[in-house]
């Protein structure tokens, strides 16, 4: 029987908001060695809740007293289906929800980005029992309304619009896998309310050029049919971008990067192998430009067999 | 680092042809200058003849150049052919957003406080707040008109022709005009704004030096100045400048900060009036933006009008229509709208920006583009703006400190903001009173866009409220004020002579 375990994020949206805005780093589907079997659907809700006291102003952690804690709530609806056992779509559609507990700065709240992601595993190679396989995600992610990006770090997103590409290599040895990824996002300049703004020169534009961000994942743990329970470490660097001056506020250009740490697991009911639940945390360990978030996720996903045979989905590596 | 390359996202400003004056105002040297007595005050000696060998060896300096511009000097002078006004004001706009931020506290919970005998240090100094900004924008703009006033004066004098008229052979990479070119307009504005540096952004002297060389050699190397024009040009525009600072380290601005007693005393005065009075909302407790800056020596009008321009009071901070206004914020705020959003943050113009003020100059600057003015004529009318603006401000902060009214914010917790708060009282709204003033003055000198610089202020003092950081009375008083203090400015556009 096969699931989904995954987290709300879409590709570099919710990554980047991490950020001084939302989200925080999590694993997902996108990012595993998972995939779903031919015709089989497996959609649920996810919620997410990650907030953060300090934040790194550049490279200078401080914390301010005129925010206290921000948070981002986060409730998800992801889905994963399988067109084939080696291709597979995935989407994200998430709804936002940010808070300062101190001074007077309105929280917001919206439907965020959309994400869409196609999984192909082009190449698995069995031997004894160990598992090596290869995969590659294309994705695209897009804002469904029309929110604010320029008012971190309470934005619910940042309102680019996001293609990526990512390679993922999994090995797994008898109940025990590593996996590690490599993640491109190209992010589209977006527009802002204002028509002129300063990075570390003035601009007399509403267009704001995005950098682009990498982000690289490495996964490892203990997998089997009916638990999964793993380690992640996640390091996005934004390819460009500028830093926070002294007591500024943040923006949407800025150059955000951070080295994230977190586990997570997965657990599929033995008595309804429909039914999975996951859930997990993350920390952010070092930054530059983003809130020292920690997250705390949770997830219900089931599975729908739209096959034409009545046995459920198998994934090969989970027998 | 201000130049218009280099940038992904294109600015709206970056391929502006050059400036074609639809009229030279040949004359202005006899418009009424502000500072200045006289036109002729400070002296310009006589220039060369055309065909004496001194001056042929300047055409030949040109000559030199033009055989091999770089693409970064043809850069050059295309950036600054499409105006000086233009360019030292959008790089004024671009130290203010700059410098535009404040100072991080102390351990002790207590601010620091920039200052202008250690600039480097931080806080750096200044810190460019609207009021300092109004100011820095004004005195810019003013000095820059007194010196190109006198430049005219000379230019008419003297009557040197442009080096491309007396020499065929060297390019005009610039629109030609009848314009005599002794003493050099760019290097009267090159050499004002430096001067004024001194005074407005210490720190920034070197770069802005580096600015004012690279419009002189603009002007040098686009055909349109000589060496000698150059030379008279800048000494006289920093001759000029030195009668602003002199104003300027005299205006009272250096004592607009006050002390701690002073800031308790306005506390005091106000809750003797059986008043709640103004508190920051800053933690930690912040103290207040220049309250003294109503003190400062205005522009357009003497100390005695200035008083006579303070509002009536605010509703009682205790009455039914506080109440009343209080309940109204927090309707705005409680699920605002997008578009009310978007209004409230393209408004906002708060820490790290050019302030209103800026964006007056910025809203300004797009339309005079298309009106095709002369230097001196741009630099006219923006000294009209920004002196209103500025006036404008110093009458405001009078009016917000002598009532020292607090924020919806502190009479309603409750009333969360969808911009930052402003660390100084609510009574009467800057953003309203800025707007005011600057809609004002722009519609007697564009009155084909009254209607659309009335409604922008309108819709800029509204983000205030619908932002929920005033209240209705704030804006609409503010409003006013501003158009009163536009009056003033509207008085002495119809006797300057350039109508």
């Amino acid at each position: 029987m096969n699931f989904v375990r995954f987290l709300k994020n879409s590709i570099g949206a919710s990554l980047l908001l991490c950020a001084l805005s939302p989200a925080a780093v999590k694993a997902q589907t996108d990012q595993d060695a998972i995939m779903m079997m031919k015709n089989n659907f497996c959609v649920g809700p996810v919620y997410n809740y990650g907030s953060w006291k300090n934040y790194w102003e550049g490279t200078l952690k401080r914390e301010n007293l005129n925010l206290g804690k921000v948070s981002t709530q986060t409730y998800s609806v992801m889905g994963n289906y399988g067109i084939t056992s080696k291709l597979n779509v995935l989407f994200n559609m998430p709804y936002v929800k940010t808070n300062a507990t101190a001074g007077t700065l309105h929280g917001l709240k919206g439907f965020q980005d959309l994400s869409l992601w196609l999984k192909w595993m082009p190449y698995e190679k069995d031997w004894g029992n160990s598992t090596f396989s290869i995969y590659g995600v294309g994705g695209v992610s897009f804002p469904t309304t029309n929110y604010v990006a320029d008012f971190l770090p309470l934005s619910i997103g940042l309102h680019s619009t996001n293609f990526s590409g990512r390679i993922i290599a999994d090995y797994q040895v008898g109940d025990f896998f590593v996996t590690g990824s490599g993640t491109y996002t190209y992010r589209t300049n977006i527009k802002i309310d204002r028509t002129s703004y300063y990075t570390d020169q003035m601009h007399q534009t509403n267009k704001v050029d995005m950098p682009d961000v990498a982000v690289y994942n490495l996964r490892a743990g203990y997998r089997t049919h009916f638990l999964i329970a793993e380690a992640v470490v996640t390091r996005q660097t934004t390819l460009g971008g500028f830093d926070i001056r002294r007591n500024d506020m943040p923006f949407p250009s800025n150059r955000m990067n951070m080295t994230a740490v977190g586990a997570g697991f997965k657990y599929t009911v033995k008595s309804l192998p429909a039914l999975s639940i996951i859930g997990g945390g993350n920390h952010v360990v070092a930054g530059r430009n983003v809130g020292q978030s920690t997250s705390f996720y949770g997830g219900i996903f089931y599975v729908l067999n739209f096959s034409h045979a009545k046995k459920t989905s198998q994934d090969p590596k989970q027998n | 680092m201000w130049s218009s390359c280099n940038k992904d996202t294109a600015d709206r400003t970056d391929n502006l042809a050059p400036l074609n004056a639809a009229n030279i105002d040949l004359n202005a040297g006899t418009w009424k200058p502000i500072l200045l007595s006289r036109p002729d005050t400070f002296a310009v000696a006589t220039p060369l003849a055309v065909n004496n060998v001194n001056y042929v060896a300047e055409l030949n300096e040109i000559k030199g150049y033009q055989k091999n511009l770089s693409g970064e000097q043809k850069n050059n002078i295309k950036y600054w052919a499409a105006g000086g006004v233009l360019r030292w004001n959008e790089i004024m706009r671009d130290l203010t957003a700059k410098y535009n931020l404040p100072p991080y506290q102390n351990a002790d919970g207590s601010y620091p406080i920039p200052n202008s005998a250690n600039p480097f240090a931080y806080p750096l100094f200044p810190f460019a707040n609207p009021p300092y900004a109004a100011r820095a924008y004004a005195y810019i703009s003013a000095a820059q008109y007194d010196a190109l006033v006198a430049c005219w004066y000379y230019k008419k004098l003297y009557n040197r022709p442009a080096p491309y008229k007396t020499d065929s052979s060297i390019q005009a990479m610039v629109t030609k005009t009848d314009l005599p070119s002794y003493p050099s307009e760019a290097a009267v504005l090159a050499g004002v704004t430096a001067e004024m540096m001194k005074l407005l952004f210490p720190t920034e002297i070197a770069n802005v030096q580096q600015k004012a060389i690279d419009q002189e050699n603009a002007a040098v190397m686009s055909g349109a100045a000589t060496r000698s024009d150059i030379v008279a040009g800048e000494a006289l525009g920093r001759t000029i400048a030195q009668q602003f600072v002199a104003r300027g380290r005299t205006d009272k601005a250096g004592a607009a900060g006050g002390t701690p007693a002073q800031w308790a005393q306005l506390e005091a005065d106000c809750a003797a009036k059986g008043e709640i009075p103004w508190y920051s909302l800053e933690f930690p407790k912040r103290n207040p933006m220049l309250p003294f800056f109503g003190n400062v020596k205005t522009f357009l009008f003497d100390s005695a009008t200035r008083v006579s321009l303070l509002p009536p009071p605010p509703p009682l901070t205790k009455s039914d229509q506080m109440k009343q206004e209080t309940e109204e914020v927090l309707s705005y705020v409680k699920n605002p709208t997008r578009e009310n959003t978007r209004i409230v943050h393209f408004w906002a113009d708060g820490a790290g920006t050019y302030t209103p003020p800026g964006h007056w100059d910025a809203i300004a600057a797009e339309d005079f583009i298309l009106k095709n003015f002369s230097e001196v004529r741009w630099a006219r009318n923006m000294a009209l703006l920004n002196m209103s603006v500025m006036d404008a401000g110093i009458v405001c902060w009078f009016t917000k400190y002598y009532y020292y009214n607090p924020r919806p914010s502190q009479m309603n917790p409750e009333i969360k903001t969808l911009t930052g708060i402003p660390n100084f009282p609510s009574y009467i709204s800057g953003h309203s009173t800025f707007s005011g003033a600057a809609y004002t003055i722009l519609a007697h000198i564009l009155p084909e866009n009254a209607a659309k610089y009335t409604a922008m202020a309108n819709e800029a003092s509204m983000s205030r409220l619908i932002g929920g950081i005033h209240y209705r009375s704030d804006c609409a008083v503010g409003l006013t004020v501003g158009e009163n203090v536009g009056a003033y400015a509207i008085a002495r556009a119809k006797t300057d002579g350039a109508e």
